[in-house]
C-alpha cells in the first residue's frame, strides 16, 4: 500500500517553475532548457550578465513571451493556458526608473491595476495611502507627475504600483540599477524588510553580487541563455564553479567589503 | 480704387466667401481626420499595412491639385455637386500628415512605459486609450495642424471647379488681370492659415508638454 501524499506537498505547488523551457528567436537560443522553481514566501535573485537571459526569464513568467519549447507554470497552471491579462495582473512587475506613465500623477500611477480592475474609488484611494506610506513616500507627493520626482521616488513609486492589488508574486528587473549608491542601498534595506513581511514568491534580476547576496534567499546565475548554478546564498562562497568563483573574487576585490 | 476700398465695397461677399472657405477646408479636415488617424493607428497594429498605407496616401499627395480636382469632376455620384468634389478632394491631400503623425506619434512612446503597461495587465485598448494616445496626442496635433493649414490653402483651388471658397477672387482677378481683386482672395485666405496654424500649434505645445509638467 501506498503512503498517501502529505498534506504539505499538495500546498507546495512553487509560484513559479520553469519545466526544461527555451526561448529562441531567429534560430538563436536567448534562454536554453531552464529548470528552476521558486516557492511562495521566497526571493530568488538571477544574477548575470546582460545577455545572459535573465530578462527573458522575466518575460516568459508573465507570458510576455512564450517558451517555443519546455513549460513555464505560474501557481501550477501552464502560462500557455492562463488568460494573460489575469495572469498578469497577478504578477507586479518593477523595472529600473519605475517604467512609470509620464502623463499620470503618482496617484494614477500607483492606482493602474485597482482601477481597471474597477475597485470601487474609496478602496483604491485608501489603497493608494497605504502603498505610499509602505515605500515611504509623502502622502503630498501623490498628485506630482513622475518628472517632477528624483530618482529614488520614482522607484519608490514603481514598486508601490507593482504591489497596488497585492499580487502573490513579484519580479523586479534591475529596480535600482539607476540610483545613486546612497539610495540604492536604502532601497535594499528597506525592499529586504518589505519582502520578510509580504513573504510573496520574488525574482529579482540583477547583476550586482552584493545587492543579490542582500536581498536572495538563492541566487541563480545565468551566463549566454544557460543556468549555471542555483544555491541557496550561503553556499555561494563555498562553490568550485569557475563563473561562481569569478564573481566572489571580483566581489572580495572591492575595499571594505 | 485700392485693395483695402475693394474690401470694404465688397464686404458681403468676402465674408460669405471667407465662411465658405472655412467650411471647405473645415469638413474636408475633419473627414480627413476622421479616416486618417484610425487608419494610423491600425498601421501601428498591423505592421505590414504600414507601407502600402503610407505609400498610397503619398501617392495622392503627389497629383497636381488641379489635376485631382479635374479627375474626380466625371465622378457621377458626386459631380452634380460640386462642394463635394472639393471636399473629398482637399480630404484626399489631408490624410497623408494625419496618418503619418498618428503613426510616428505612437511608434515615438517610450517603449518601456508601453511594455510596464502591457505586463501590468493592460488590455491592447486600454493601452491605446490610456497611454500610447495621450502620449501621442501632441504629435498627432502636429498633423492635424499640417493638415488644416494644407487644406486652407487648396481650397482656393477648388473655386475653378465651381465649389466657391476665397478663390473665387482670385480666379476672378486673374481673369480681369485685377491686383486687387486677386488680394481680395489671398490676403484673407492667408490670415485663415496664419490663424488656424497659430491656435492649433498652442494647442500642440500644451498637449506635448503633457508629459513633463514641471
Amino acid at each position: 500500500m501506498t503512503a498517501p501524499p502529505s498534506h504539505a506537498s499538495t500546498l507546495e505547488v512553487p509560484a513559479i517553475e520553469f519545466d526544461h523551457a527555451s526561448f529562441r528567436l531567429n534560430g538563436r537560443a536567448l534562454l536554453h532548457d531552464l529548470v528552476l522553481s521558486v516557492k511562495q514566501g521566497e526571493t530568488l535573485v538571477l544574477l548575470g550578465r546582460s545577455g545572459s537571459g535573465k530578462t527573458t526569464t522575466l518575460k516568459l513568467i508573465n507570458r510576455l513571451l512564450l517558451p517555443t519549447s519546455g513549460q513555464v507554470r505560474v501557481n501550477g497552471q501552464v502560462t500557455a493556458e492562463w488568460d494573460p491579462i489575469r495572469l498578469r495582473r497577478s504578477i507586479g512587475y518593477v523595472i529600473q526608473d519605475g517604467g512609470l506613465f509620464p502623463h499620470f500623477t503618482v496617484e494614477r500611477n500607483i492606482a493602474l491595476v485597482p482601477r481597471i480592475e474597477n475597485w470601487p474609488r474609496e478602496r483604491v484611494e485608501a489603497r493608494v495611502r497605504e502603498l505610499l506610506a509602505t515605500v515611504g513616500l509623502n502622502a503630498d507627493l501623490a498628485s506630482r507627475y513622475p518628472s517632477q520626482l528624483s530618482g529614488g521616488q520614482r522607484q519608490r513609486v514603481g514598486v508601490a504600483r507593482a504591489l497596488a492589488a497585492d499580487p502573490p508574486i513579484l519580479i523586479l528587473d534591475e529596480p535600482f540599477g539607476a540610483l545613486d549608491p546612497i539610495t540604492r542601498s536604502e532601497m535594499q534595506k528597506e525592499f529586504r524588510t518589505l519582502q520578510q513581511r509580504m513573504r510573496k514568491a520574488v525574482i529579482f534580476v540583477t547583476h550586482d553580487l552584493r545587492e543579490a547576496l542582500l536581498l536572495g534567499d538563492r541566487i541563480a546565475l545565468m551566463e549566454e541563455g544557460r543556468l549555471i548554478v542555483d544555491l541557496p546564498v550561503a553556499e555561494l562562497s563555498r562553490s568550485q564553479d569557475p563563473l561562481v568563483r569569478a564573481y566572489v573574487e571580483a566581489f572580495s576585490a572591492l575595499p571594505n567589503s | 480704387m485700392n485693395f483695402l476700398q475693394f474690401m470694404m465695397a465688397n464686404r458681403q461677399q468676402v465674408l460669405d466667401l471667407t465662411l465658405e472657405h472655412i467650411t471647405l477646408a473645415g469638413v474636408a479636415t475633419l473627414f480627413a481626420a476622421l479616416v486618417g488617424i484610425p487608419l494610423g493607428i491600425l498601421i501601428t497594429r498591423v505592421p505590414q499595412l504600414s507601407k502600402p498605407v503610407l505609400g498610397g496616401a503619398n501617392i495622392i499627395q503627389t497629383i497636381p491639385s488641379l489635376a485631382l480636382f479635374g479627375f474626380l469632376l466625371p465622378a457621377p455620384w458626386i459631380g452634380e455637386r460640386a462642394g463635394r468634389l472639393a471636399i473629398l478632394a482637399l480630404a484626399l491631400y489631408a490624410l497623408l500628415p494625419l496618418i503619418r503623425n498618428t503613426y510616428a506619434g505612437i511608434r515615438s512612446v517610450d517603449p518601456a512605459v508601453v511594455d510596464a503597461g502591457r505586463a501590468m495587465g493592460l488590455t491592447d485598448r486600454q493601452l491605446l486609450f490610456q497611454v500610447e494616445l495621450p502620449l501621442a496626442s501632441g504629435v498627432i496635433v502636429a498633423g492635424v495642424r499640417i493638415a488644416t493649414v494644407v487644406s486652407i490653402g487648396l481650397a482656393t483651388i477648388a473655386a475653378a471647379i465651381g465649389a466657391g471658397g476665397l478663390g473665387e477672387f482670385i480666379f476672378r482677378g486673374l481673369a480681369m488681370v485685377n491686383n486687387q481683386v486677386i488680394l481680395a482672395g489671398a490676403v484673407p485666405a492667408a490670415l485663415l492659415a496664419l490663424f488656424a496654424d497659430f491656435v492649433l500649434g498652442r494647442l500642440e505645445r500644451r498637449l506635448g508638454s503633457l508629459h513633463s509638467k514641471s
